[in-house]
């Protein structure tokens, strides 16, 4: 019995001790492009690309298994910085940005649960218990997650209107 | 006095002819008035008035929001009716907030602050009163004359730009010849505003009565009227500084860092009324003109009366018109809608027929460089475009999109009449959007951040919160088996 249990603990604390010396020599570094590519992503963490979070996707795009035009709220702007950091050519003349869009509340049917501000991962939403919420336009990043959680259908995306300021001369049409 | 070069530049078919000989006349005063709170660059003005209020001819209807930012006054006397959206003076045909104002046909003035010696008025006054007037670049840019004039102190040389180089457009001709002695008068107030060394007035050698005007009132003055070679983007604020004083404004940068500044000859007459007289700038001289229109004439014009009156107080179409144009045919704006208000920055309404315009299809670019000699800037419009088209922006911006003046002669010699500065719109457009959704992401993102340690924080706060409670129910318990014990035993 006691023969057992002493030679059991010995292998227990070697084998252990070869383990934890192993972990510390043949350590995997993170790939340090993972970070430099997170650093780029816009970190709301929405989830709209299909992988887990900002990192997730950067990880994914780190090992080529995602294109960089991947993030939508990102647009073309986040496309270019990605295609510029992985070297490759990306040609943008067929990404357009999606159509903005911008969480809104249908305030007769907003019963104030606050689930939508939990979620928020920009702090976009402001209210309180029983309170009627309400939106910061200009902290939105339009990821939706506000939507599915309302009990009521009261918050949903919603287009942005083009106003004077943001209209822009479209892409000149050529006889190909 | 002797001129610059100035390299590149058109030399499109005046047509000025059409409406030079007619002398400025007053529209009689609309029924109903159009004022869009944004007549200006920059932040939209605030109405302080109600709807159903009475108000008098030069009274305050908005006021500024910041300095980027220009105050709204009543063009006639009247009633407000409405505060709401109508059509935008812009290719968009969007809406813009705006006061209706239905006039009562009595143009009652408020009472109106004259100034006997606007000379003795300090340069701090004098942009201040003009910032209550109300006062925009008169030329089109519709920049906040005040705000230059603050931005300038202490220029070197003041230009008066009278170039007026674009076609068909006679208003700044027809006010040179007729009120050439308020015009010098304003010119000198700026120059006084500014504490400029020197005064240049530029106008183009196509308009020898205005010359004549000016040199005339200009007597007796430190002001130099001249006259310079007529050609297209000679009115342009870069291309005037660069003929009239040799100068070349650094890329991005403004004219105030080379000591100069430029103002409009009409906004020279603005300041003089707005600080002599008192008035605010409630009308402007638009020009009419165009194939299509029956008699060409310039006109005073309050502000927003809508383009139609202007329209069929010059006689209506004798053919049809292939296209409205508000300001000049290079830079103005296509407009479809007639009932858009004249707004301070319009300079013409141009009605032109099918013939005028010329519209062909594009054909591939043969690499001609026409478009090359013909930048006044010195960019490669062909080379810019190609990057264009194949959505490289950055290749654009690379060779000089930014610095891109958008004066359209390229796309005007262009024998294959590719749409060129209609990509470099286009471009700009989308490099100011992207700009924005950057500064978006970036704040956006620091948000997400911010949140994130605070849910860390929170969970911090509250597990440690738990291992006090904890240890604090463990102690009691520990001190109770002791108290047991000690009993026990």
């Amino acid at each position: 019995m006691i023969a057992a249990l002493t030679s059991l603990t010995i292998l227990g604390a070697f084998l252990g001790l070869v383990l934890g010396i192993a972990a510390r020599v043949f350590k995997v570094e993170g790939n340090p492009l993972t970070a430099e590519l997170i650093a780029i992503l816009p970190g709301s963490q929405c989830g709209q690309c299909g992988f887990p979070g900002c990192a997730g996707a950067a990880q994914a795009l780190a090992e080529g298994r995602a294109p960089v035009t991947l993030c939508p709220p990102g647009g073309r702007a986040v496309a270019l910085a990605l295609a510029a950091k992985l070297g490759t050519e990306v040609n943008l003349a067929g990404m357009k940005d999606a159509v903005p869009m911008m969480a809104e509340v249908q305030e007769e049917i907003c019963i104030g649960c606050t689930r939508c501000f939990k979620v928020c991962p920009t702090d976009a939403i402001v209210g309180a218990a029983q309170q009627i919420h309400s939106v910061f336009r200009e902290a939105c990043t339009a990821c939706g997650k506000c939507e599915e959680v309302c009990p009521t259908e009261s918050i949903k995306l919603q287009p942005i209107l083009v106003t004077l300021q943001s209209w822009r001369w479209h892409k000149p049409v050529e006889a190909a | 006095m002797n001129l610059f070069d100035l390299r590149g530049g058109i030399h499109p078919e005046g047509r000025k002819n059409l409406s030079a000989a007619h002398p400025i006349c007053a529209l009689p005063v609309p029924k109903r008035l159009f004022i869009p709170l944004q007549q200006h660059i920059g932040a939209p003005a605030q109405p302080v008035v109600a709807v159903g209020q009475n108000v008098l001819k030069g009274q305050l209807l908005a006021t500024a929001q910041g300095a980027l930012s220009s105050a709204i006054h009543a063009p006639t006397s009247g009633v407000i009716t409405g505060l709401g959206d109508c059509t935008a003076p812009h290719p968009s045909g969007l809406a813009v907030p705006s006061i209706t104002l239905d006039s009562d046909g009595e143009s009652r003035w408020i009472a109106l602050i004259a100034t006997a010696d606007p000379f003795q008025l300090t340069p701090e006054e004098i942009s201040q009163r003009v910032a209550a007037a109300g006062i925009v670049g008169l030329g089109g840019a519709t920049f906040p004359s005040a705000l230059k004039l603050n931005l300038s102190h202490g220029v070197q040389t003041l230009i008066m730009n009278g170039g007026e180089c674009e076609p068909y457009l006679t208003c700044d001709d027809r006010i040179m010849q007729e009120r050439a002695a308020q015009i010098m008068q304003g010119i000198q107030l700026i120059a006084h505003a500014v504490a400029a060394q020197e005064v240049l007035v530029g106008i183009e050698d196509n308009k020898p009565e205005a010359i004549a005007a000016m040199q005339a009132a200009a007597k007796n003055t430190s002001v130099k009227v001249t006259a310079m070679p007529s050609m297209y983007p000679m009115g342009s604020e870069k291309q005037i500084i660069q003929v009239l004083t040799g100068k070349e404004i650094p890329a991005g940068g403004r004219p105030a860092d080379i000591g100069v500044l430029v103002h409009n000859v009409a906004t020279a007459f603005a300041v003089q009324q707005a600080i002599v007289e008192g008035k605010p700038l409630i009308s402007r001289i638009v020009t009419v003109s165009g194939g299509a229109i029956k008699v060409p004439c310039n006109l005073e014009v309050l502000v927003g009366t809508p383009m139609q009156e202007l329209i069929d107080f010059a006689g209506g179409y004798v053919q049809p018109a292939a296209r409205l144009v508000l300001g000049g045919p290079m830079m103005g704006q296509q407009i479809s809608n007639p009932a858009v208000p004249v707004v301070k920055g319009t300079s013409g309404v141009l009605a032109l027929t099918t013939a005028e315009i010329g519209q062909a299809e594009p054909a591939p670019c043969i690499r001609c460089s026409s478009c090359v000699r013909a930048c006044p800037v010195g960019l490669l419009p062909l080379e810019m475009a190609a990057h264009i088209r194949t959505a490289n922006l950055s290749g654009a911006v690379n060779l000089g999109l930014k610095d891109c003046i958008a004066c359209g002669s390229c796309s005007y010699v262009c024998p294959a009449h590719i749409p060129l500065v209609h990509f470099f719109n286009y471009a700009k457009g989308d490099l100011t959007a992207q700009e924005r959704t950057k500064l978006k992401q970036e704040s956006t993102k620091k948000l997400a951040e911010e949140r994130s340690e605070r849910i860390a924080r929170i969970e911090r706060a509250r597990a440690e919160a738990a291992a006090k409670r904890k240890a604090a129910r463990e102690a009691k318990e520990r001190a109770a088996a002791a108290k047991l014990t000690t009993e026990a035993v």
